[in-house]
């Protein structure tokens, strides 16, 4: 199964979005990697990288992240990947979590979940 | 010419500087930004300090690149990818040496600011650590064109990089939290432009 990365300056904001995946998606193969060893707001490069290794397998696996210093946190993480199989997507964070995990758990490849992904973008909340 | 002894000295004045200016730096990020550069930057300086003596068993390059590695992990905010791909880079273009001169560190700068550039998507005007950094180096280059002394060129870096600092002033951010703000951040100078001038000022001041 893909698994699913969310990266957020908030602990708390990354567990919750994997807890709000299970909604729809439980059993799907999904981690957070939120905030700092300290608990406070920010990125850290080791969670990022611990958390796409508890979800890695020959699927691959998508990263999706808040913004700013996750994007370039895990972007340089990626540097340690085969860029074809572990991938960070630009989308909406709540959107594209369940969109993946639903897929994911459907056993969708990763390419068709980059698409539905990038199906979340286009998509108006109303 | 500059050894490992030397960069490792002013890599800890760094770390002095840093946890000197920790509420200034951070007082300034309140205002346009999370409010963490500061102490960002002071906890993955403090972190290059616990490893100087493993840091001077290295040669330059090494040095730099561990420097980066450390600022990457322990930093935690944008400042961590972004001075980290700086020091990284650097580290690759100066490669295993026990020596530099000028020539080295401009050439590392210059590969050092093109990751930032690349890194962040930013380019200068964009009231971000480039709007320093840049015309910093675009001074001391041409200081060291011009036969100037080490002393000089890196004053005349210093100087250009005080003056890249007040004018982020009046720019509109467009890069990273501030540019949340919009408008709002004019008036306010920018945090990553000040703590590079904070770190270029230790290195003239070594010299």
């Amino acid at each position: 199964m893909v698994g699913i990365v969310i990266v957020s300056h908030s602990e708390k904001l990354a567990e919750s979005i994997v807890d709000l995946t299970k909604m729809m998606a439980d059993g799907a193969s999904i981690a957070a990697a939120g905030g700092l060893e300290d608990g406070t707001f920010g990125t850290s490069y080791e969670r990022i990288k611990a958390a796409i290794d508890s979800v890695y397998s020959d699927d691959g696996v998508i990263v999706l992240m808040d913004m700013g210093s996750a994007v370039m946190t895990t972007e340089m993480v990626l540097d340690e990947y085969d860029s074809e199989k572990v991938r960070m997507v630009d989308a909406p964070i709540v959107e594209s979590a369940v969109a993946a995990s639903v897929s994911a758990m459907c056993g969708s490849d990763l390419l068709t979940i980059l698409e539905e992904i990038e199906d979340t973008k286009q998509t108006p909340k109303f | 010419m500059t050894d490992q002894n030397k960069v490792i000295e002013i890599l800890l004045g760094m770390a002095k500087v840093l946890e000197e200016n920790k509420e200034f730096l951070t007082d300034l990020d309140n205002v346009i930004g999370d409010g963490d550069h500061g102490i960002n930057m002071a906890r993955g300086f403090a972190e290059v300090e616990k490893q100087a003596d493993a840091l001077g068993q290295k040669d330059i390059g090494n040095i730099l690149k561990t420097v980066g590695m450390t600022l990457v992990s322990k930093v935690g905010g944008s400042s961590g990818p972004l001075y980290g791909t700086a020091f990284m880079k650097a580290g690759m273009t100066i490669g295993a040496k026990n020596e530099m001169d000028m020539t080295d560190f401009l050439s590392a700068l210059e590969t050092g600011i093109e990751g930032v550039k690349a890194r962040g998507r930013s380019t200068t005007g964009e009231k971000t650590m480039l709007d320093a950094m840049v015309p910093a180096l675009d001074a001391m280059k041409e200081q060291q064109a011009a036969g100037a002394d080490t002393k000089q060129i890196l004053e005349a870096g210093v100087q250009a990089a005080e003056a890249g600092v007040e004018a982020t002033k009046p720019m509109v951010a467009t890069k990273g939290r501030a540019s949340y703000l919009g408008e709002r951040s004019v008036g306010h100078q920018d945090p990553g432009a000040t703590s590079f001038t904070l770190m270029l000022k230790e290195i003239a001041k070594a010299y």
